[in-house]
């Protein structure tokens, strides 16, 4: 067995055992709550009859780890409960809103690595100097502020001041939307060969990917910078400086690789916080996806809908972990190539 | 300590991120009497001036309602530190205790308590909040309660790395060979070694607190009405842009400030007492 392929199965066993925490959590903050989700969601005009109903096709008048029961027999089967507030499978809503707020923190994590990282490597390289100072004090600027402060900002500046994209939604309402197959709007558009759809979701998607990035492109420059002055300091960087190697090559070649590693954790991490952030942006842009919906079932306490939005968001956030770990495995050659296979 | 205060000031940058903070410290604890309209904090209508752009004397303009914008953000500065402060006070001694045991005692104890930790750490900060708060009333309390249930597993990962490390050192040996308990050897020896870390997190802490909170109260679950809050404010005007402009520009601005002057001083911090990770 390779030792990457080992490493992939002891992070994949550990995320499981994570995500039954996971569920346990949210599922026990769920149900101790103080009022009745029952009444709550059938609101003031329901009877008590239908209320004890709904209850017990909720299995609320069992013991809390009876309910867990049931919640996962039925996970196991692919069900995560009817939502009380659409009335549809909960599994099915979430199909239906994530892949919009998925396209978005994709888009916004390219924006994070591609501008983020390439920033912190002329910090580096230019570290004491006007351009390391300017890098470091816009970095810190975009990690200082939530992402719909930079959402409202990027609107004002970029929609209303200056009118170069537009003010919200996916897709300009002119266009017929391309047939759902994946349910990204800019993968389906190119599935379907169909240009303009494609460029207007282009056009749609920057102002927000960029506010939710902002954030990121900070953290990554940051770190990138921090762990790239400390390999300067080493005295191999010395002996390509002594050996004549141009300063480009130094900074891409020699101290860029090695601070890649620790760099790519955090980035990982950021990523992953991107999902809950996007809420944020979403509720600014008028963004199709999850935001509208986890915040209404949250707001109407629909219990199923939010263990399930929860959960797979939660299993998103793991899986995105669990490729930056092999990522790393990858790049690292100590890993890579090592027996052991731990980090 | 005063050593260290030197160093921040003399450091140009480090010193605007100590003038933003004294200034954002200063106006939410005299905000009574800075405030041109105190009254305006709680729910006063003035249909007569309500949605002005900035004039005089409601520099910040005023709200869909009337109220002195510039008044209600300095109100709204003093309940975002009042939280950062609680969040912080109940969510350092949970996370550290945690760390501490798990990273000292080893075993068993690690096993449980570092699994519960990464439990929390991987459902995202927001998401997990939200949850809390929704399932929750939304109240003051309550936010104070999500906060801190999402921020303590930070603390806890910090000093239990600390912890592993330091539990290696010649003192903790020393400390061991003479007899000390273990009880001694994990808040009297081990902790003082990581307080450094503790404090320049902790100083940075404070920006996300506001930050976090903010963002749940802009989703509509935080702080209620009329409480004033800079994101339940960004929130409402972000429907009256870009025409009233002033509804979320100033708030925006004024989380904006809080953070980055936080961020400034922290990351100083992190610099002199040496604490990079």
């Amino acid at each position: 067995m390779s030792p990457v392929v080992r490493l992939l199965a002891k992070r994949l066993s550990i995320s499981v055992i994570v995500l039954i925490g996971v569920s346990m959590l949210i599922f026990t903050i769920a149900r101790v709550i103080p009022g009745d989700p029952a009444r709550i969601a059938l609101g003031p005009n329901a009877t008590a009859e239908q209320v004890e109903q709904l209850r017990q096709r909720l299995h609320l008048e069992d013991p809390i780890w009876v309910q867990y029961g049931y919640f996962v027999r039925n996970l196991a089967h692919g069900d995560l409960g009817v939502s009380l507030y659409t009335n549809r499978p909960v599994l099915t809503d979430i199909a239906q809103f994530l892949p919009a707020t998925l396209e978005l923190v994709i888009v916004a994590g390219i924006f994070m690595v591609c501008l983020g990282m390439p920033l912190g490597i002329l910090s580096a390289r230019y570290r004491g100097r006007m351009a390391d100072n300017l890098i470091r004090v816009v970095s810190l600027l975009g990690v200082s502020a939530p992402s719909f402060v930079w959402a409202v900002i990027l609107m004002l500046l970029f929609a209303f001041f200056l009118p170069l994209f537009p003010i919200a939604g996916q897709i300009s309402d002119t266009i017929p939307p391309p047939h759902r197959v994946t349910g990204f709007l800019l993968v389906d558009s190119l599935i379907d060969g169909n240009f303009k759809a494609f460029f207007s979701a282009l056009h749609h998607i920057i102002l927000p990917a960029f506010a939710l990035a902002l954030s990121g492109i900070g953290q990554a420059a940051r770190l990138t910078r921090a762990n790239m002055v400390e390999t300067y300091d080493k005295p191999y960087i010395e002996m390509a400086e002594s050996y004549g190697f141009a300063p480009r090559r130094i900074a891409n070649k020699f101290a860029f690789r090695p601070s890649l590693i620790p760099s790519l954790t955090i980035i990982g991490l950021d990523f992953a916080a991107m999902l809950g952030n996007a809420f944020l942006v979403e509720a600014v842009f008028a963004w199709p996806g999850l935001s509208r919906y986890g915040v209404q079932v949250i707001l109407r306490k629909d219990l199923n809908a939010i263990v399930g939005t929860v959960l797979v968001i939660s299993a998103m956030f793991l899986i995105v972990n669990i490729i930056v770990d092999l990522l790393i495995a990858y790049i690292n050659p100590r890993i890579r190539l090592a027996n052991g296979g731990r980090t | 300590m005063k050593r260290t205060f030197v160093i921040l000031a003399s450091n140009p940058m480090s010193l605007f991120g100590l003038i933003l903070v004294g200034v954002v410290v200063f106006s939410a604890v005299f905000a009574d009497f800075i405030a041109p309209f105190p009254e305006h904090r709680g729910a006063v209508v003035d249909f007569t001036n309500f949605n002005q752009p900035p004039h005089w004397p409601n520099i910040f303009g005023t709200d869909l309602v009337g109220r002195d914008l510039f008044s209600r953000i300095l109100y709204a500065y003093r309940i975002s530190l009042m939280l950062g402060v609680v969040v912080l006070a109940i969510a350092v001694p949970i996370g550290v205790t945690v760390g501490l045991a798990a990273g000292y005692l080893g075993g068993w104890v690690d096993f449980i308590l570092m699994r519960l930790t990464d439990v929390f750490l991987s459902i995202p900060p927001l998401v997990l909040a939200m949850a809390i708060m929704g399932l929750l009333e939304p109240t003051l309390t309550n936010g104070m309660l999500a906060v801190t249930a999402m921020w303590w597993p930070w603390y806890a990962r910090l000093v239990y790395n600390v912890t592993r490390s330091e539990a290696q050192e010649g003192y903790v040996l020393a400390a061991q060979i003479i007899g000390a308990s273990r009880l001694h050897i994990m808040f009297m020896e081990i902790l003082p070694n990581c307080v450094p870390s503790i404090v320049t997190k902790m100083t940075l802490d404070l920006g996300f607190v506001i930050l976090i909170a903010s963002s749940l109260s802009f989703l509509g679950l935080g702080v209620q009405a009329p409480t004033p809050d800079l994101g339940s404010m960004v929130a409402e005007g972000g429907n009256y842009l870009p025409d009233s402009w002033w509804l979320t520009v100033f708030p925006s601005l004024a989380i904006l400030i809080a953070v980055f002057g936080f961020n400034l001083v922290g990351d100083a911090l992190r610099q002199v007492l040496g604490s990079d990770q």
